[in-house]
């Protein structure tokens, strides 16, 4: 998206919610809803309309785990690393993975096919291993039905 | 024909969906009038997807149902069946349970008002319209009810000191960040019964004179977002929340905001720091938040179950609240049991059963079979326990005083191919991760604590005592409990596992 495009988007965005009490995290969850992630393009935008320097909106995108710095791919695949997931066998599925798409976490696999994160926690630590897959929670996920939904993403 | 299937996000995560889907399908081409209620969860993850038929007005269980097993039990017209486990609350699991906090939490439709106050709803927030504030806070000072969300401080001394603070707005700052491994109390009472931490939030606010009031939710609960946006929507609809609460002239208005994926964030200053759109890096106390809170203004940050449990105290009195439990833990606890386990889920018991009762009664050992080696008590911040500790009553003090935490009531057992050695690494690396940056023996100290684990792992055994020091600098210097409590798991680890952390042992297991 060219930059003024994203530039009048996210002015949009800002306009729309900037009269919360702490605006700037609902601000930043609607660009990443809008564009996928939250582009560099966008934080300039944010600061003039808040009154923040851009170093200030940058290191709040930054502190926090969610806000991606580039587009996903086309699936993610979230896997739970917690300990009451990791009593489950929640590493074996892990490493099969990481083995499978070839690569750690933090990273887009397979031309763009699948990201892959961890996550530590999604409540559902007395059905685990948990995953989140596009969003939605898988529970008791076994090595089988991992490998079928990689397969079904292409990777 | 009414029939119950739950929307809890663990119910869905193991396919609750998908049956409620089938009911509808077969209920359709058998041409039978099926209301379908999509409830909470009753806690019994085990028995998850738990599919519910209500005849003579009592609810017959069926579960763990999957979805192609609905047909056969249309067929058995809902009678005998393998997976039919006879009325719900006939249930040894559920029977043997207190539940005050959780009692409308799988029963009622999390979105229907009237369902609410059909099942004892609003009888306590109506009590605390008709008393003086400094009356309502009496009530929950005298139940005894401490902080759910792991520091366990009097919830009713920290209303005091907001009541008593002077300010133009005040606030009710509901956490519901729930980041702990092995936690998902907050999670089913949002899904399953919403209305319930809306009043109890309400009530702090007329306790407290604050007007406004936040529902701070972690990113990684969707579904409880979702459910609690609608059920403040339905409750201003209304007239419960809004300017004139029950037409009492007096005004309390509550909003959702989400995470981000910071543990951290739980932490109640880095929590109002996230609120008002700052990085989540903790502040120093004083000043508290209960005077210089959110946007410096006096707030009350609580727990999601300590403001759940305010309704049921005021409508049952405090000294019925405080008739339960042990010692200076008063009232009743969700136990989250997770992790290998039989029986997993939430269990709702006044304070006081040992270790062993919940590991090997309640939750019935491990999933896998093998034996118990050890559970983490109270999240990733909480100290590994081994068998030896089973007799240690469940209660603040009781566990502080075995180098422990209850913190959030979670347990997450493991079975004896745990390798405590890794467990302790784990937890330096998630300190690592989630560590706001503020203070340098947690920021780097977890990191050398890795790589501390690492050298002890290749088997050099003088690692072990730089370990030591290194966890009690981090005890003595870091300004929270991220970087302060760090050291319970790897200490714990260490002392009640030392074989995991000799090299001829771990040279043995490879
Ligand atoms: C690193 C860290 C994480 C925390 N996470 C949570 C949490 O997820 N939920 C919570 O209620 N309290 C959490 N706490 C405790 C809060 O700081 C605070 O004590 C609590 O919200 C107060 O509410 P309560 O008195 O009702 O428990 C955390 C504390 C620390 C140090
Ligand atoms: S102990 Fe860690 S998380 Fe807590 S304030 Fe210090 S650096 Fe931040
Ligand atoms: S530990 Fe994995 S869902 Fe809680």
């Amino acid at each position: 998206m060219a930059a003024t495009a994203t530039a009048q988007r996210t002015e949009e965005i800002v306009d729309g919610l900037a009269g919360l009490e702490g605006p700037l995290l609902p601000i930043l969850h609607a660009v990443q809803e809008a564009f996928g992630y939250v582009p560099d393009e966008a934080l300039p935008k944010i600061a003039e309309k808040l009154n923040l320097s851009r170093a200030e909106v940058h290191g709040v995108v930054s502190f926090y785990h969610d806000f991606r710095k580039e587009p996903a791919g086309r699936h993610v695949l979230k896997l739970c690393r917690a300990e009451a997931c990791q009593a489950q066998g929640a590493e074996a599925l892990v490493a099969q993975a990481k083995a499978r798409l070839g690569v750690e976490f933090h990273a887009t696999a397979k031309g763009g096919a699948v990201t892959l994160e961890p996550v530590f926690c999604l409540g559902l630590c007395a059905c685990g291993p948990a995953a989140m897959v596009d969003g939605k929670l898988i529970g008791r996920l076994g090595a089988a039905q991992l490998d079928a939904i990689l397969a079904e993403f292409g990777a | 024909m009414k029939i119950y299937v739950p929307r809890d996000a663990a119910a869905r995560a193991l396919g609750a969906d998908q049956v409620a889907e089938a009911v509808l399908r077969e209920a359709k081409a058998r041409n039978i009038d099926v209301t379908l209620i999509r409830n909470g969860s009753r806690g019994m993850v085990f028995l998850e997807p738990l599919l519910e038929v209500e005849r003579d007005g009592i609810r017959q269980a069926f579960g763990p149902v999957a979805a192609a097993e609905v047909p056969a039990l249309f067929e058995a017209g809902f009678g005998a069946h393998p997976k039919a486990l006879g009325p719900t609350e006939e249930i040894d699991w559920l029977k043997r349970q207190t539940r005050l906090t959780f009692a409308r939490c799988g029963v009622v439709d999390p979105l229907s008002l009237a369902d609410y106050e059909a099942h004892g709803g609003l009888v306590g927030l109506r009590k605390a319209l008709a008393l003086p504030p400094e009356a309502v806070v009496a009530e929950v000072k005298d139940s005894g009810l401490r902080g759910r969300g792991g520091a366990g401080f009097p919830t009713g001394i920290k209303w005091e000191t907001v009541r008593k603070a002077e300010a133009a707005q005040k606030y009710i700052v509901c956490n519901a960040d729930e980041g702990d491994s092995g936690t998902f109390a907050d999670r089913m009472l949002m899904e399953g019964d919403p209305f319930c931490l809306i009043e109890g939030m309400t009530i702090a606010g007329l306790a407290t004179g604050a007007t406004r009031g936040y529902v701070y939710i972690r990113s990684e609960y969707p579904d409880a977002i979702a459910v609690m946006e609608a059920a403040i929507a339905a409750a201003r609809t209304a007239g419960l929340l809004g300017a004139s609460v029950l037409g009492s002239g007096r005004g309390f208005d509550l909003w959702v905001r989400a995470g981000a994926g910071a543990y951290v964030c739980g932490e109640e200053t880095s929590l109002l720091n996230s609120l008002e759109g700052k990085r989540g890096v903790v502040r120093a106390k004083p000043p508290l938040p209960a005077l210089e809170g959110f946007l410096g203004r006096p707030t009350v940050v609580n727990n999601v179950i300590s403001l759940a449990s305010v309704p049921v105290i005021l409508a049952k009195g405090a000294t019925f609240y405080q008739s339960f439990g042990l010692g200076r833990s008063r009232g009743t606890i969700p136990l989250q049991i997770a992790g290998n386990v039989q029986r997993g889920g939430l269990f709702e018991t006044a304070f006081g059963l040992t270790l062993g009762e919940i590991v090997d009664d309640i939750a019935g050992g491990t999933r896998s079979g093998r034996p118990v080696k050890a559970v983490q008590v109270g999240g990733p911040l909480g100290a590994y326990f081994p068998r030896a500790l089973f007799d240690t009553p469940f209660g603040y003090e009781e566990f502080a005083g075995q180098d422990g935490l209850i913190g959030h009531a979670g347990l997450a057992v493991f079975d004896d191919s745990a390798d405590m050695l890794h467990m302790a690494r784990f937890a330096m690396e998630f300190c690592a991760i989630e560590s706001c940056g503020k203070c340098t023996p947690c920021r780097i100290g977890a990191v050398r604590g890795v790589e501390t684990l690492d050298r002890i792992a290749r088997g050099d055994g003088a690692a072990v005592e730089i370990l030591t020091d290194l966890c009690n600098t981090m005890k003595l210097g870091s300004l929270c409990a991220l970087g302060g409590f760090t050291p319970y798991p790897v200490m714990s680890a260490l002392t009640h596992f030392p074989d995991d952390f000799r090299s001829a042992h771990r040279e043995a297991a490879e």
